[in-house]
């Protein structure tokens, strides 16, 4: 089997789970909506500072969204011997770990889009570089869910993974906030920025940790 | 019957030796001297401005210096050593490496802590607040404590002697691949906010504060030696007491039940 078809059967398993479950459409996502409304009670509903800080708000909400979709990620391998039955698939581990980055990246891409609705409706955004929002939502997701998957493999089925993975995966994700709300910033037009040069890093970053998460995938499957 | 040299573990059962002693002892000589050369010989930053005639300077604050700059050396030292330990053992799969970076990480988060710690109390008075957005260091050095606790939180998880380590070793990696891309991230993003530009004074460093300071620093890498020594051999005893303390405890679970048994049998 080549490696994409490889990569297609275990993305398709992990979303084939999803649209059973739809834990990320009705549990992810209505959580990251109540956080978007919870800033809008914390900033004191200032319409004017919503929009001045939508592109940070967003991410921040963005990232905590992910944790959750990461443990959930995590999960469904946990139980009922499922990594062991990944282990004598014979499936190859980069191909393992491309295929579940690739199913947390298309579902944390689906709650960013509900959240760019609901930030639009709620904070008054505007999207003036519709093409640089895209470019740089999608560089985001792909370097979040990519770190996601490997922190989330790195922990696997282990007790104290919901206090850990956050502690683990927000510093590294830094970077990620930083990046992604310049590039926002400068495409709703809150922030005088080169979006563009902000996306390229998002890119980067999104680059090493897909590139990580194939090369040691294969030692971190062998445990937990 | 697992047998275990009972004499060879009785000896080490504690975390010093000669040599650590003598060099605790070096050591808690040279924090006196330490100390002296901090508070007496050196003098405060003071300098009289050119034009006003007033005095500047950073006056005693200036002193903290000699535990800033110290720590900051143990720190970076220290997450270098975790690293090049992590590589270590993926490379030789040895236990000796993943100690040795536990070790140093637990001393790195410790020094990175006292770095913000100092930096923030010296902050205060000299740019008139204890943190300062936009200063990359400062940042950096945050989110590498932060990290440094995410690598600790993960040695802490269950598994085998074997997997921790390896997992620990990935984690130790990746905390130099984090580092490096937030320190290139904070440094682009502060450099488009506000920019800070180096408000250090350029205090003059030299004669005895220069020296002060030299020696702030070997002092303090022969205190992380001698932590390191400490905390590795610790770590060694408990690994020890994992791999034996079940066996002693099976062992003489097992006599119990045979004189149980012989006391039947009588």
């Amino acid at each position: 089997m080549s490696i994409l078809s490889e990569v297609r059967l275990i993305m398709g398993k992990d979303l084939r789970i999803e649209r059973r479950s739809k834990i990320a459409l009705n549990q992810v996502a209505p959580f990251a909506i109540l956080i978007v409304v919870l800033f809008g009670f914390a900033l004191n509903a200032d319409r004017a500072a919503l929009t001045t800080f939508t592109p940070g708000l967003y991410w921040v909400t963005v990232l905590l969204a992910s944790i959750l979709a990461v443990h959930r990620s995590v999960a469904i391998e946990a139980g009922e011997g499922a990594r062991e039955g990944l282990l004598l698939s014979g499936l190859r581990p980069a191909s393992i770990f491309l295929g579940k980055a690739t199913a947390l990246i298309s579902q944390i891409f689906l709650v960013s889009i509900v959240l760019l609705g609901a930030v639009v409706i709620f904070y008054d955004a505007r999207v003036d570089d519709a093409v640089l929002l895209v470019t740089s939502l999608v560089s985001a997701v792909v370097g979040v869910g990519a770190a996601g998957t490997l922190y989330g493999a790195l922990l696997g089925a282990q007790r104290a993974r919901e206090t850990v993975l956050p502690i683990l995966l927000l510093p590294v994700l830094a970077p990620v906030l930083i990046a992604a709300t310049r590039a926002f910033g400068d495409a709703m037009g809150t922030v005088a920025t080169d979006g563009w040069a902000w996306t390229a890093l998002l890119a980067s970053f999104a680059a090493i940790y897909v590139a990580m998460g194939v090369v040691s995938h294969g030692v971190l499957m062998e445990e937990n | 019957m697992v047998s275990v040299d009972q004499t060879a573990r009785a000896d080490s059962m504690g975390t010093s030796s000669k040599t650590t002693r003598i060099l605790g002892g070096v050591l808690l000589a040279g924090i006196a001297l330490w100390l002296f050369l901090a508070f007496v010989v050196t003098e405060p930053d003071i300098r009289i401005d050119g034009t006003s005639g007033q005095e500047i300077g950073q006056f005693d604050a200036f002193r903290l210096i000699y535990v800033h700059v110290p720590v900051v050396f143990v720190a970076y030292t220290a997450f270098v050593v975790t690293a090049i330990g992590s590589i270590m053992v993926l490379v030789k799969r040895s236990v000796w490496w993943d100690l040795v970076a536990g070790a140093s990480a637990e001393i790195g988060a410790l020094a990175s802590a006292l770095t913000l710690i100092t930096g923030s109390i010296w902050g205060r008075p000299i740019w008139g607040t204890y943190w300062l957005w936009g200063d990359v260091r400062i940042l950096t050095t945050l989110v590498l404590f932060m990290l440094s606790l995410g690598y600790l939180a993960v040695r802490r998880l269950e598994g085998t002697a074997e997997e921790r380590a390896r997992r620990s070793a990935i984690v130790g990696i990746l905390l130099v691949v984090n580092i490096l891309i937030v320190n290139r991230s904070v440094e682009w993003w502060a450099s488009q906010t506000i920019h800070q530009d180096s408000t250090i004074a350029e205090a003059a460093i030299g004669g005895s504060k220069a020296f002060t300071l030299f020696y702030s620093i070997v002092l303090a890498m022969g205190l992380f030696t001698w932590m390191m020594i400490h905390r590795f051999r610790l770590a060694w005893l408990e690994r020890q007491f994992d791999r034996f303390g079940l066996d002693d405890a099976l062992t003489s679970r097992r006599a119990e039940a045979a004189s149980v048994l012989e006391g039947e049998m009588s």
